[in-house]
């Protein structure tokens, strides 16, 4: 069953939230993960994994650091479900 | 006429590590002496990183040195002749000659001469590489006692200004004597390699180039993200693997000696493997830094010579880098 981008976006925040610590209401989708959240490579890359194990996907490492604001992550996880 | 039947080794049923020694850089080098030119801070690097210090060696100060040191100790505290030590492994990627091997020069400098001696290039895998092949050796009946070193001088191959890997890197040398033992002391090992990320952790250019003036001196790098995503997750699968293949649980270790690559590493892997609070994790990263193939049996030393572990306990060791290589295995403390 594929996730609406309301579930992703709950879902991704809940991960930020386990991983960092930032109240889950702050992950919003025109935040970006360095400059508005202060999430670190390495926080990113966990975020990543578990995210990919939370919605069914694969995110390439090539393809993460493209993923500059939460709606990019939100967007590209979305639309990797098929 | 009857052909004679050939003579074949006989096999040793066990081995086990006898010993550990350790050597060190002579200089404590502060993150505050090299935040500059990468435009960070103490605190950054120990966020990031875990690092308060790192050991470095001074130029008088060669990875032969610190090789040889850690022999030696190795060898007095496992109580054997060196005219004994059947073979001389030295896991190594920073021995500047091309040949020959640092093996040799270290099997005569500590008396182990005429022993077959030879390098292992296999990065941060290095050590559990040597530990792998040392009890191939042992069972075998190749060789009754097997020195096996991972040792670095990393510090002759950074970079000051590179954001990716310099600012972790430390120089050292571990050592282990292999042995026959009455009961089963080194698992097998689940170790392996994929080229398909040959680039992750890699050198800036190759020599050839350097002589060529197309590169600067080549010095070490790496792609953070996908090596952080493979050192956790992947080598969680490793060394809940070497557990499987050990026939031991979690809660039945004593300790934890990762490669000593990056604390948050460090952190996630003992998480994803749900290790009871009863398993020490090995640290030594904080005070050494990253020291590739020589951090597994630098952390072991320190923990066993503080006191935090005992010896008879159960170790799982995993290195992990360049190449990709890895290498686990569970061993009985020595």
């Amino acid at each position: 069953m594929a996730f609406s981008q309301d579930e992703v976006l709950a879902g991704l925040a809940e991960i930020v939230n386990d991983e960092t610590g930032i109240a889950t209401a702050s992950v919003q989708l025109d935040k970006s993960f360095t400059d508005d959240l202060d999430i670190d490579s390495i926080s990113m890359m966990t975020i990543v994994v578990n995210a990919e194990d939370k919605f069914g996907v694969k995110i390439p490492d090539e393809e993460v650091k493209n993923l500059i604001t939460v709606g990019d992550a939100v967007s590209f996880i979305v639309s990797a479900q098929g | 006429m009857t052909q004679p039947v050939l003579n074949q080794y006989d096999v040793v049923k066990y081995s086990r590590i006898y010993s550990l020694g350790a050597a060190r850089g002579d200089l404590t080098v502060t993150n505050d002496e090299i935040a500059g030119p990468i435009d960070s801070s103490d605190e950054w690097i120990r966020q990031r990183t875990g690092i308060i210090t790192r050991k470095r060696a001074s130029v008088d100060r060669s990875l032969m040195d610190m090789a040889v040191e850690a022999s030696n100790e190795a060898i007095k505290k496992a109580g054997i002749d060196p005219a004994e030590i059947g073979a001389v492994i030295f896991s190594t990627i920073t021995h500047p000659f091309q040949t020959p091997s640092a093996a040799t020069l270290l099997a005569e400098k500590i008396g182990a001469n005429p022993a077959p001696a030879y390098d292992v290039s296999a990065a941060c895998a290095g050590y559990c590489y040597g530990i792998a092949q040392a009890d191939a050796l042992v069972r075998s009946g190749m060789a009754k006692y097997v020195l096996v070193v991972g040792g670095e001088k990393l510090s002759d191959f950074i970079e000051p200004t590179d954001r990716s890997i310099s600012f972790l890197l430390g120089d050292g040398a571990g050592a282990a004597i292999v042995g026959p033992s009455d009961f089963p002391g080194i698992s097998p090992t689940v170790w392996g390699s994929d080229g398909s990320h040959w680039d992750a952790v890699s050198m800036t250019g190759s020599l050839i180039d350097f002589r060529d003036g197309k590169t600067t001196w080549p010095t070490l790098k790496q792609e953070g993200q996908t090596v952080f995503r493979w050192a956790v997750w992947e080598m969680a699968k490793t060394a809940k693997k070497a557990l499987e293949v050990a026939g031991v649980q979690a809660e039945d270790l004593t300790a934890l000696v990762t490669h000593q690559a990056n604390i948050r590493i460090i952190d996630e892997l003992a998480k994803q493997l749900k290790l009871p609070e009863s398993v020490v994790i090995a640290r030594d990263i904080v005070t050494s830094g990253n020291t590739s193939a020589a951090s597994i049996p630098l952390a072991m030393h320190a923990l066993l010579e503080s006191g935090e572990v005992k010896s008879g306990g159960l170790a799982l060791q995993i290195g992990f880098g360049a190449g990709l290589a890895f290498g686990a295995q569970v061993v009985v403390l020595p």
